[in-house]
């Protein structure tokens, strides 16, 4: 068998090996420990990005369009969460994992609802306006941005906050010596559980899979009865909806 | 029965600047096959696309079974029982024959599964590519899928246009064998500029030129009528 043809035949097994001794290089010039350490917060750094551009993805994935604004949206959620926090300060800081959970998904849930209401709004007003032409969108959207951003400093000022944690995700475990914060743990697992529902929602449901055609051919996905306009206005709410994950 | 599903009356549509469609006028009649045929750019797929609001008419009515339809959505019309098989087929290539027909499917009810069920005895290639992707069919293969997802509704009319472009002979005469089949069950309305497929199916032709209808009658007598047929369609009794 001549080289090209293994190649040929093991290109996925190749890539897989290379990917792994390429994971596993750094471990030359390091502890295990140390290696561990930074592994997990590099995983937990890029489910936070996942978790961000998850909406920038889908949006410009199955509707075509350059959202420069997803960034205010991000930023928009974050506000939503901290004012919830800010109302349920006592859960956060109570003994209970239920109560500091409970605050938890509250924020995500409402910074989701508020996020989402507002991708509609955009999505209605002015995106609609600009399908199809990229410049249109990217000038657009950024300027979106900059209303958003200055509509945050309205409503609440202009200095930066520290957003709270709650109580069960603050510190560290300790695993056999090597230091894990709990809230990276966490963004792993929550980065994983969003990507596994939207993965879900757009391969097994007929929802999802009529989005996919309206993004290969949106006429014919009208032309079937589907109201494709409606449809879109959903997914924009669900991309920027997915950006207060983060 | 002598009742019209269809008319259309005195229609103007334009594409950009270009004003196609100039004030037609037609009916087609529920117990018929219409043939729409003329020359390239006559107007006969912008036809179809005005009746499904892909184009909507800037004048005139369209009325569909005595309800106007010219200021409706596409995704509305479709919701009337209207069927609609494009000329480049619309097919969903990334997604399998399966995805295509869940796509297609408006209702999951039972009537809807049993027409599913005819629907692929009558295209039985469709069954054998039920979950590979609908980019890999042929073009016959494809032109199928197309049909099979618009009758696959409750569809008192459907809409195809050309659907023999570039197929091979056998394969139309596949399709001419389907389309005499779904007459039974929906009124249909073609575009076709294959002669030979628009005189076995068609019952009644309105020629357009210049997007207005400058003759109509019954397919018999065009058959016939060799003049007419090289004045309008420039084909010669030894073409067909």
């Amino acid at each position: 068998m001549s080289s090209e043809t293994i190649l040929k035949r093991w290109n996925n097994e190749l890539t897989i090996a290379g990917a792994g001794l390429l994971f596993l290089l750094p471990l030359m010039g390091m502890t295990a420990k140390t290696y561990l350490t930074l592994t997990i917060a590099g995983l937990a750094m890029g489910m936070l990005l996942f978790l961000v551009a998850s909406g920038v993805s889908i949006i410009f994935g199955l509707m075509d369009v350059l959202n420069f604004a997803h960034g205010a949206l991000f930023a928009w959620g974050a506000y939503v969460g901290f004012s919830v926090f800010g109302w349920l300060r006592g859960w956060l800081e109570a003994d209970s994992v239920l109560l500091n959970f409970g605050a938890f998904f509250i924020a995500i849930l409402a910074a989701m609802a508020a996020v989402g209401i507002l991708g509609i709004i955009l999505e209605r007003v002015i995106i609609r306006r600009v399908y199809g032409n990229h410049l249109f969108q990217i000038l657009i959207t950024f300027g979106t941005t900059i209303v958003l951003v200055e509509l945050i400093r309205v409503f609440w000022g202009p200095n930066d906050e520290v957003m709270a944690v709650p109580l069960t995700f603050r510190g560290n475990w300790d695993l056999f010596d090597v230091i894990v914060a709990k809230y990276r743990i966490i963004c792993i697992f929550i980065g994983l559980a969003v990507y596994t529902v939207i993965q879900l929602i757009l391969k097994n449901t007929k929802l999802g899979t009529i989005v996919r055609a309206g993004v290969e051919n949106r006429e014919m996905v009208q032309a079937m009865g589907h109201n494709i306009f409606l449809l879109f206005t959903g997914v924009f709410a669900v991309g920027a909806g997915l950006a207060p994950h983060a | 029965m002598n009742e019209t599903i269809l008319k259309v009356e005195d229609a103007h549509t334009f594409i950009g600047h270009h004003h196609i469609l100039q004030g037609l006028s037609f009916e087609a009649r529920a117990d018929a096959v219409t043939v729409l045929i003329g020359r390239n750019g006559a107007g006969k797929s912008t036809t179809l696309r005005t009746v499904m609001g892909l184009l909507p008419a800037s004048q005139g009515k369209i009325i569909y079974n005595g309800q106007e339809i010219q200021n409706k959505k596409p995704y509305e019309i479709a919701r009337l029982g209207i069927g609609f098989v494009p000329e480049d087929m619309g097919i969903f290539a990334n997604l399998t024959v399966e995805e295509n027909m869940r796509v297609a499917m408006l209702l999951e009810d039972e009537a809807t599964h049993q027409r599913l069920e005819r629907t692929l005895e009558m295209f039985k290639d469709l069954k054998n590519f039920w979950r590979a992707q609908a980019g890999i069919l042929s073009g016959g293969q494809k032109q199928m899928l197309a049909i099979a997802r618009a009758i696959v509704n409750e569809t008192s009319l459907l809409l195809i246009d050309e659907p023999s472009k570039g197929l091979a002979p056998i394969i139309v005469d596949a399709l001419i064998e389907a389309i005499n089949q779904i007459k039974g069950h929906s009124v249909v309305l073609l575009v076709e500029q294959n002669f030979y497929m628009a005189s076995c199916v068609g019952d009644h032709f309105f020629i357009l030129d210049d997007g207005l209808v400058v003759h109509s009658g019954n397919m018999a007598e065009l058959v016939d009528d060799d003049k007419l047929k090289s004045r309008y369609l420039g084909i010669s009794k030894a073409e067909i």
